[in-house]
């Protein structure tokens, strides 16, 4: 979150099934309600949404079905047409781009994996994660030779000569994310890549795509229906109700304060030992640091075991190494204490 | 997005009192137009004779009209650059080249010179040559089984002296199936992209599958004349729809995801279809494909009519000198080429459908193509061996076997013993059944019966339906084909009645015996894939021509679907519900008629419409058995080249088929909605 400019922003986001569309937007001062649409006979999927992605950050979406998340991912690379607003993508209106732009942007600086992994059910592994670079016209040696290090990345070194079918959920996963990253795109959206997969697979594929992230420092949009999920892995999280965006912010700031009680309905069951870092809980330095420390950026949760063996506070350190407060063991039980 | 159908709601929730008085009101409508309809019919006549019977008068002259359409098309119609004439003899050109390409090849050899002076500059390829090129082709396709059987079914071509007639049907299929795959393929792709052109495509393909194939033999005839062009344009114009819309099903279940996946990694267009949507729905595609061959083998017999020559010939000939042998023989030779060619696009569509095994790694032009240098290696081989010994090169006429004479021995027998049991069922039924019935049907008025059908229309379907049905049975009556068309009707509603009769208790027999099942369905297909003239023989010459005989090879040719959809239906059933009658205590008769059968009935309504499409489409074959109904209008029509009277007729007929379907189809979806 350190660069000025986000990598991407979306102001005012519509998109309106159904008759009418834009001309719905306009009477009611541009801001029509969910029950003003219906009765006109249109579906309105998103409703002015305005996010900011910045660079190299987690973004997650998160909202159930028919929330509008998906469409609202599609309007972001245009897969939609949005029926109002402006995606600024690294400054650059996408909704004013021409189609062979949009052609050029899709091709060199987006990525995208598909819930149902949208795996070319003719093409071998390597065919399928060559495929992006297929099309811009890559010759053979060179894009073979690009989806080799894609593969080997998510770890499916071997396989390139099988077909998608002979894969499990996971793997064809696997193949989505390296086929995604094969054109090396500064913007990178996930949607809900995990979802279909089975619970104990989808953990092991969110720690790989936090391995991933670590080294790869992507800009990503993330959708998914399930709030662990989206705790894991956010940097920043988007609650979105019937196509409105409820309330977006740090996992930290939607469990410590859910804006509605229909965000607190998701936050009630999440330990909030995982969510709340330590530096909202330090106080002041006082003289001398003690000799055990914690990263101001570590959770809770984490910092409770270093309590064991009997000290009462423990220094906090920011991302140099300098101490710059403390957290006593009577906050972190306090935190521990209420789930 | 729940409020994405909302012309559903008010339908479900009307105000109960207003819902009372309509269902009172529906309860009156039937009887009292029933009443008032017999009442018409009995006593109307001596004031309202033009109700009763079409003033000739009032005919429209559509046939002239067509007529002169066809003859305006053939001298003056142009398009600026271009004649409709050339455009004909362009497509005529088209298919001719490669045909006579294929031709030579498998038939006649190289020729030069024209006409019966021609001379043989190269034979075509041998006997043996063909064997073993389809057996490679089997095996690989799908490995040594596959090999052996088409292997096998070409086998008995030779054995059974049907090879020179088989090659020339062969050559036809050859061409016409490409040509058909690529143009559906075209076709299904525009409407795939183009909703206004599939608006518009949608019903024509609709009228191209329920008219009878006589009908647009005639228009065929005119435009490209008598002979084996023609007969592929037929074939084409048959055997294409289906592709058409394989096509567009094929395109539009492509999951959402793949055409995002597509537009997300920056394809154009071009790229999309070619590289991502068609690669995507081969499978169903090859289901296509697949229907394009088995639908130009089921065109090889009357496309004969036409000029296409062949094992359809050999059939109709036979046919024409009732000599059952013969022609039992030339219509198993077009089922061994049916199954082989099924069999064989079959195993390539599961190829496609699965990971191809590794090319193999060598440079050597046999390492790289096996398949085709053996072929290669084949083809030079047995034209060395053709030039050193005849037999190699022409399977010789004393190692052929014949059945004909057992078969028509059998029939000759069947008729000696049991003439008169014969001669007493077929009276019976044709003097109490079939005769009345057809004096009542004539009898009735068709304003009545129009009304009737709208007000059918109607109630299953709204005011549409109503409008649908009703101008469609007004324009038969118009052109002046009722009586006509009573005829048709009447025949082919005893025989589905029948088909029904037999199939629908079939159906539910074997729907729980799983070994009478497998039985019932090789039956089935062997009655679905044997070239329909080939039953007409035996029934004409047990029972002579008439509409009985008519009836009986309807019933055989119709009675496969009521079988089958009465099957699936009952085994589709939700076994839980089935469980949950047999846990209420329901004996299993009680289990079969309250619960199976109930929910089954949609399914075996389908089942029926299905019947009444096929007994339509081989009534009007039966024409050639002497029935008097519009099939026999085509068939004249198609004597005499009379484009006008033939389309009216034909176009009559699909009036009926769509007629039928759409009653039928409301009334299936409304139980459907009533039952789930």
């Amino acid at each position: 979150m350190a660069s000025d400019q986000p990598k991407l922003v979306c102001r005012g986001i519509w998109k309106i099934f159904g008759a009418g569309g834009k001309g719905l937007l306009a009477p009611d001062g541009g801001r029509p309600s969910g029950a003003d649409l219906r009765a006109a006979g249109a579906v309105g999927a998103v409703r002015d949404v305005n996010i900011e992605v910045h660079a190299g950050e987690i973004f997650v979406i998160m909202g159930l079905s028919g929330s509008g998340k998906s469409t609202l991912v599609r309007c972001l690379s245009r897969l939609i047409e949005p029926t109002a607003g402006d995606i600024l993508f690294n400054g650059e209106n996408l909704l004013a781009a021409s189609e062979a732009r949009m052609i050029e942007i899709r091709r060199h600086s987006m990525g995208m994996v598909f819930q149902h992994f949208a795996l070319l059910p003719h093409l071998t592994v390597i065919g399928n994660v060559a495929f992006p670079l297929e099309i811009q016209g890559i010759d053979r040696a060179r894009r073979e030779e690009r989806a080799r290090r894609m593969i080997e990345l998510v770890g499916l070194a071997g396989k390139e000569h099988v077909f998608p079918r002979e894969l499990s959920g996971g793997q064809q996963q696997r193949v989505g994310i390296a086929r995604s990253l094969a054109v090396e795109p500064e913007l990178w959206f996930l949607d809900e890549p995990f979802s279909a997969l089975d619970p104990l697979i989808r953990r092991e594929m969110q720690d790989e795509f936090l391995r991933l992230q670590s080294v790869l420092k992507k800009t990503i949009v993330f959708i998914t229906h399930d709030f662990d999920e989206a705790i894991r892995l956010a940097d920043r999280i988007a609650i979105m109700k019937d196509g409105e965006i409820v309330q977006a912010g740090t996992p930290e700031d939607l469990v410590l304060s859910p804006a509605t009680p229909y965000v607190a309905e998701f936050t009630r069951s999440v330990a909030r030992a995982k969510v709340v870092k330590v530096a909202s809980l330090m106080r002041g330095l006082d003289g001398a640091a003690p000799k055990i420390s914690i990263s101001d950026r570590a959770a809770v949760a984490e910092a409770a075991p270093l309590f064991a063996n009997g000290a009462d506070t423990l220094a906090v350190t920011d991302g140099e190494g300098r101490a710059v407060g403390l957290l006593d063991r009577a906050a972190v039980v306090d935190v521990m204490m209420r789930g | 997005m729940g409020a994405s159908f909302p012309f559903l709601q008010p339908v479900s929730t009307p105000l109960p009192e207003r819902a009372g008085q309509r269902a009172v009101r529906a309860r009156w409508l039937w009887p009292a137009a029933l009443l008032a309809f017999v009442l018409f019919w009995q006593f109307a006549k001596p004031v309202a004779k033009w109700a009763f019977v079409y003033p000739s008068a009032w005919e429209l002259p559509a046939a002239r009209w067509i007529g002169r359409a066809t003859k305006w098309l053939q001298d003056e119609a142009t398009f600026g650059l271009f004649t409709f004439t050339d455009l004909t003899r362009f497509v005529a050109a088209v298919i001719d080249l490669p045909y006579r390409a294929v031709l030579s090849l498998l038939s006649t050899g190289l020729l030069s010179g024209q006409g019966s002076s021609a001379v043989q500059q190269l034979p075509p390829l041998s006997w043996l040559a063909v064997l073993a090129i389809v057996a490679l082709i089997g095996h690989h396709a799908g490995g040594l089984r596959l090999a052996a059987l088409v292997t096998a079914c070409f086998g008995f071509l030779v054995l059974f002296g049907q090879w020179t007639s088989a090659m020339v049907t062969l050559a036809s299929i050859v061409v016409a199936v490409p040509i058909g795959v690529v143009v559906g393929l075209v076709l299904g792709l525009a409407a795939f992209r183009w909703p206004p052109f599939e608006r518009a495509l949608v019903p024509v393909l609709d009228l191209m599958q329920t008219i009878p194939v006589f009908a647009y033999l005639v228009p065929v005839l005119v435009f490209f004349g008598f002979g084996p062009t023609a007969a592929i344009v037929a074939t084409l114009i048959y055997a294409l729809p289906p592709m058409a819309r394989v096509t567009i099903l094929a395109l539009r279940s492509v999951p959402s995801e793949i055409r995002d996946l597509g537009n997300m990694v920056g394809c154009s267009r071009r790229q999309m279809t070619w590289r991502v949507m068609i690669p995507s729905a081969k499978d169903s595609l090859m289901v296509g494909v697949n229907q394009v061959i088995m639908l130009s083998l089921n065109m090889v017999i009357i496309a004969s009519m036409i000029g296409a020559g062949g094992l359809g010939f050999d059939v109709l000939a036979a046919l024409r000198r009732l000599d059952i042998g013969a022609g039992l023989e030339a219509g198993l030779a077009i089922v061994a080429l049916a199954v082989a060619l099924d069999r064989l696009s079959q195993a390539y569509a599961e190829k496609a459908g699965q990971p191809a095994a590794l090319a193999p790694s060598g440079t050597g032009l046999v390492a790289r193509h096996p398949y085709l240098v053996a072929a290669l290696a084949v083809v030079i081989v047995t034209f060395l061996a053709g030039l050193a010994v005849p037999a190699a090169q022409v399977f010789p006429e004393g190692w052929q076997v014949s059945t004909g004479a057992f078969w028509s021995e059998v029939v000759r027998w069947i008729n000696v013993n049991f003439f008169d049991a014969l001669e007493a069922i077929r009276n019976a039924i044709l003097l109490n059944l079939l005769v009345p019935l057809k004096r009542l049907l004539g009898g009735l008025p068709w304003s009545g019966v129009v009304l009737m059908l709208a007000l059918a229309g109607y109630r299953l379907g709204g005011l549409r339906l109503a409008t649908l049905v009703g101008v469609l049975a007004l324009l038969i009556a118009v052109t002046g084909q009722w009586e006509k068309a009573t005829i048709t009707v009447y025949l082919c509603g005893v025989s589905v009645v029948f088909a029904a009769l037999i199939g629908i208790p079939l159906g539910i027999l074997a729907a729980e015996r799983e070994r009478l099942w497998r039985w019932l369905q090789l039956v089935i297909d062997t009655l679905q894939t044997l070239p329909s003239f080939v039953y007409l023989m035996p029934v004409v010459m047990l029972f002579r021509v008439g509409d009985f005989t008519a009836m009986i090879a309807v019933v055989a040719y119709a009675v496969a679907p009521a079988i089958r959809y009465t099957v699936l239906g009952l085994q589709r059933v939700d076994p839980r519900v089935v469980e949950a009658g047999r846990a209420m205590g329901c004996t299993r008769l009680q289990i079969l008629t309250k619960i199976k059968l109930k929910l089954a009935l949609p399914e075996i309504m389908l089942g029926l419409n299905q019947t009444i499409m096929f007994a339509l489409s081989m009534l009007v074959i039966t024409a050639l058995v002497g029935t008097r109904d519009l099939g026999q209008e085509v068939y004249i029509a198609l004597t005499k080249a009379d484009t006008g009277r033939g389309l009216i007729a034909g176009l009559s007929v699909a009036f009926i088929a769509i007629i039928a379907d759409r009653l039928i189809s409301a009334g299936a979806r409304r139980i459907r909605e009533r039952v789930s």
